[in-house]
């Protein structure tokens, strides 16, 4: 049942929001193409951030860093219920959206995107936005110099953000 | 901030192969890495093609405007602060919308207009008003509805299920986006500018 609500999401709104569109008498396969032009220029302007980051994760995996930092930390994780491999992904994703999603692909290399690990990173990779890049942006937009508690709201909701992922996870596919 | 991150990542990673001898994967692993973020870019082209075009029909289908009347009351409470005919408000409730159909390119656009606006009624310009943390409490936490790239991901690691993380994802994002304007409350209220602005109630 749950996995069929999820399965039908994408197909679902889709259908209505073409529906709208019709009804609303938008040219709607001018505007797709239009829409869609920036799709190739918005997935290669990752490469560099993807190189950069998968080169870096890449040497620390293979060099038996990253299996010495999940060693060293595995008994406090487990005792928070925190699988220790994901918690590179929850560490970088409030800082760059690019570099997390080259750990997540790392992931799905090693474990798979259907393993527990998988779906909590996939969770945890697109349930939030990139906080510190928002907070940039947003603030640079208008010349503020003092974002005053912003950041700690962010930070903090960034953490809550990990935590509900691998609860949902849990609850509702379970492991 | 990623320049530390990425310096402790590489050299711990060439300490620890030097020390163990695992030179040569290493070696493998550079090359390895950078071919996997050519290809994981790729592979995202056809759902963030596909994607953005349909997010374009969305909001020339005039989406963002048709929930505007449902967020009007959330906003009015979130932002006590902004006068309710102020084109800040407007601005508020579009990108609010947008964010609330996951409309992320276009929310973008009109966050930093609502900033714009906001920053007009800010009497402190280069420090943020109490409005400004409320709109970045509710943009950084991002209410996400279809996770789109993830699924694509997914989808190109041959997942069976490549949306099945839809409704935890909701979840996790309707629970961190709700802890968010929790927290932008609290800290409102314990980091209370000393001189009393016009508007607040206390």
């Amino acid at each position: 049942m749950i996995a069929e609500i999820s399965s039908f999401a994408l197909p679902l709104s889709l259908a209505m929001i073409l529906v709208v569109a019709v009804i609303r008498r938008v040219p709607l396969y001018e505007t797709f193409v239009l829409g869609a032009k920036d799709g190739f220029q918005t997935a290669i302007s990752l490469i560099p951030n993807l190189i950069g980051m998968m080169v870096a994760v890449s040497v620390f995996r293979t060099s038996g860093a990253l299996n010495l930092v999940i060693h060293a930390l595995s008994p406090i994780f487990h005792y928070l219920r925190f699988p220790p491999e994901l918690l590179p992904i929850a560490l970088l994703r409030p800082i760059s959206g690019a570099s997390s999603l080259a750990l997540v692909t790392d992931l799905f290399k090693h474990h798979g995107p259907d393993s527990f690990l998988g779906k909590i990173a996939s969770t945890m990779q697109g349930s939030t936005d990139t906080t510190l890049y928002v907070l940039t942006v947003y603030f640079g937009s208008v010349g503020i110099k003092n974002p005053r508690y912003a950041v700690k709201v962010g930070l903090w909701s960034d953490l809550i953000s990990v935590i509900a992922s691998v609860f949902a996870v849990y609850l509702i596919i379970g492991k | 901030m990623l320049n530390i991150i990425w310096f402790t990542l590489m050299m711990s990673g060439l300490i620890v192969a030097f020390a163990t001898g695992h030179v040569a994967q290493v070696t493998n692993g550079l090359w390895d890495g950078a071919k996997s973020g050519v290809e994981v870019a790729i592979g995202l082209v056809s759902i963030i093609t596909f994607w953005l075009g349909i997010m374009k029909i969305a909001e020339s289908a005039g989406l963002i405007e048709g929930l505007s009347k449902l967020v009007k009351p959330i906003a009015k409470w979130l932002f006590p602060s902004v006068p309710e005919s102020h084109p800040a408000m407007g601005a508020i409730i579009a990108n609010m919308s947008a964010n609330l159909l996951g409309l992320g390119n276009a929310a973008t656009p009109l966050g930093l207009k609502a900033m714009e606006e906001l920053q007009k009624l800010n009497p402190t310009k280069d420090m943020a008003s109490d409005a400004m943390c409320t709109l970045l409490a509710l943009n950084t936490a991002s209410l996400t509805i279809i996770p789109a790239t993830m699924i694509g991901l997914r989808a190109e690691f041959h997942s069976k299920n490549p949306a099945d993380i839809v409704l935890p994802t909701l979840l996790a994002t309707a629970i961190a986006t709700t802890a968010a304007i929790i927290l932008d409350r609290f800290y409102r209220h314990r980091h209370q500018v000393i001189k009393p602005c016009p508007g607040s109630s206390q």
